[in-house]
C-alpha cells in the first residue's frame, strides 16, 4: 500500500496550504446548510402534535448532542494517532477540538434543559443520559485544563492524548444510557436499521441541521488549527511569509 | 408555512421563551467559536510582525 497521502500530514506547511481551500468550502457549506436548516426548523416544519412549538429545540439539541460526542471520539483517534506515530498535527487537532467539543456540549445540555421545562416540568433531573453528558462537558474541561497545566508541549500533548482515549469509555456509556437505566430521557428515534419514528417533514431539517453542524465544527477546527500550526512553526520562513503577506 | 401570521410565529404557540432562548444562547455560542479564533489569528499576524520588525531594526 501507499502511504504517502499519510505521510503528508506529517507536513504543517503542507497542511496550512492545503486547508485554506477546505476552509472556504466547509465555511459556504455550513452558511447555506444552517440558514437553509434554520428557516425550515422554525417556520416551516409542523408542530408536534403532544409538544407544540418546544419541540423544535429538537433541531438544535440533537445536532450539537451528535457533534459533542462525533467531537470526542476525533479527540481519541487524534489521541491514539499522536501516541502511535508520533504526528505533531495529531496534538493540534486535538488541542483545538476541545474546546469546539466543550460549546457543543454546552448547547446539548443548554437547550436540553431549556426543552426539559416545559416538556418534563423540570430544567434538571439526575437522569443516566443528562448526568453522562454532564461528565463528557467535565472531560471536555479535563483536557483543556490538563493541556495548560503541563508547560511542556509533548508531555502535555502524551497527558491529553492519554485522557481523550480512557475517557472514551463515556461514549457508550452515554449512547445506551437510555435503555441501560430507563428513566427520564426518551430512547433514540433514529436508528440505523429502522425507519424514523418521525414524519419526512419534520426530519428532513433535522438532518439538514445536522449535516449544517459537522460542517460548521469543521470549519471552526480548521480555523484554530490553521492558527495553531502558524504559531507552532512562527519560526521558519514559510509562516513569516504567510504572516507578511496577510493582513 | 406552519404559522398563519408573524406574530404567530414569534408567540410559538406559547412556547416563546423556551424556543427562542435555546436558540438565541446556541446562536451566541455558535458565533463566540467563530469569533474567538478570528480574533486570536488578527492578534497573533498583529504580533508577529512587530517582531518581525524589531528584529529587522536590531540587525
Amino acid at each position: 500500500m501507499n502511504w504517502t497521502w499519510f505521510h503528508k500530514w506529517g507536513s504543517p506547511k503542507w497542511f496550512y496550504e492545503m486547508s485554506g481551500a477546505w476552509l472556504k468550502g466547509f465555511a459556504i457549506a455550513a452558511c447555506v446548510l444552517l440558514a437553509a436548516g434554520l428557516v425550515w426548523a422554525l417556520a416551516i416544519a409542523p408542530e408536534d402534535y403532544q409538544q407544540g412549538n418546544s419541540f423544535r429545540i429538537i433541531y438544535i439539541h440533537v445536532p450539537a448532542a451528535f457533534l459533542a460526542q462525533s467531537c470526542y471520539l476525533m479527540l481519541a483517534i487524534a489521541g491514539i494517532i499522536g501516541l502511535v506515530w508520533k504526528m505533531k498535527l495529531a496534538d493540534v487537532a486535538l488541542q483545538c477540538a476541545a474546546p469546539i467539543g466543550a460549546s457543543m456540549t454546552f448547547i446539548a445540555l443548554l437547550t436540553g434543559a431549556v426543552w426539559g421545562k416545559p416538556t418534563w416540568g423540570a430544567w434538571w433531573v439526575w437522569d443516566a443520559r443528562l448526568t453522562s453528558m454532564l461528565i463528557l462537558l467535565f472531560l471536555y474541561f479535563g483536557v483543556i485544563a490538563l493541556s495548560q497545566a503541563i508547560s511542556n508541549r509533548d508531555s502535555a500533548a502524551k497527558a491529553c492524548a492519554v485522557l481523550s482515549i480512557v475517557g472514551v469509555i463515556n461514549l457508550p456509556i452515554i449512547k445506551y444510557s437510555v435503555e441501560w437505566w430507563n428513566t427520564l430521557h426518551q430512547p433514540a428515534t433514529f436508528k440505523i436499521t429502522e425507519k424514523p419514528a418521525m414524519p419526512m417533514e419534520m426530519w428532513l431539517p433535522l438532518l439538514i441541521m445536522v449535516l449544517g453542524f459537522y460542517c460548521f465544527f469543521a470549519t471552526v477546527l480548521l480555523m484554530r488549527m490553521r492558527l495553531e500550526v502558524l504559531k507552532r512553526e512562527s519560526r521558519t520562513r514559510w509562516v513569516r511569509n504567510e504572516v507578511e503577506a496577510s493582513r | 408555512m406552519n404559522f398563519a401570521t408573524l406574530a404567530d410565529f414569534f408567540a410559538m404557540g406559547g412556547h416563546a421563551p423556551y424556543v427562542w432562548s435555546a436558540y438565541g444562547i446556541s446562536l451566541l455560542v455558535l458565533l463566540l467559536n467563530v469569533a474567538v479564533p478570528l480574533l486570536a489569528r488578527r492578534r497573533y499576524v498583529a504580533d508577529e510582525r512587530r517582531r518581525i520588525r524589531r528584529e529587522e531594526a536590531a540587525q
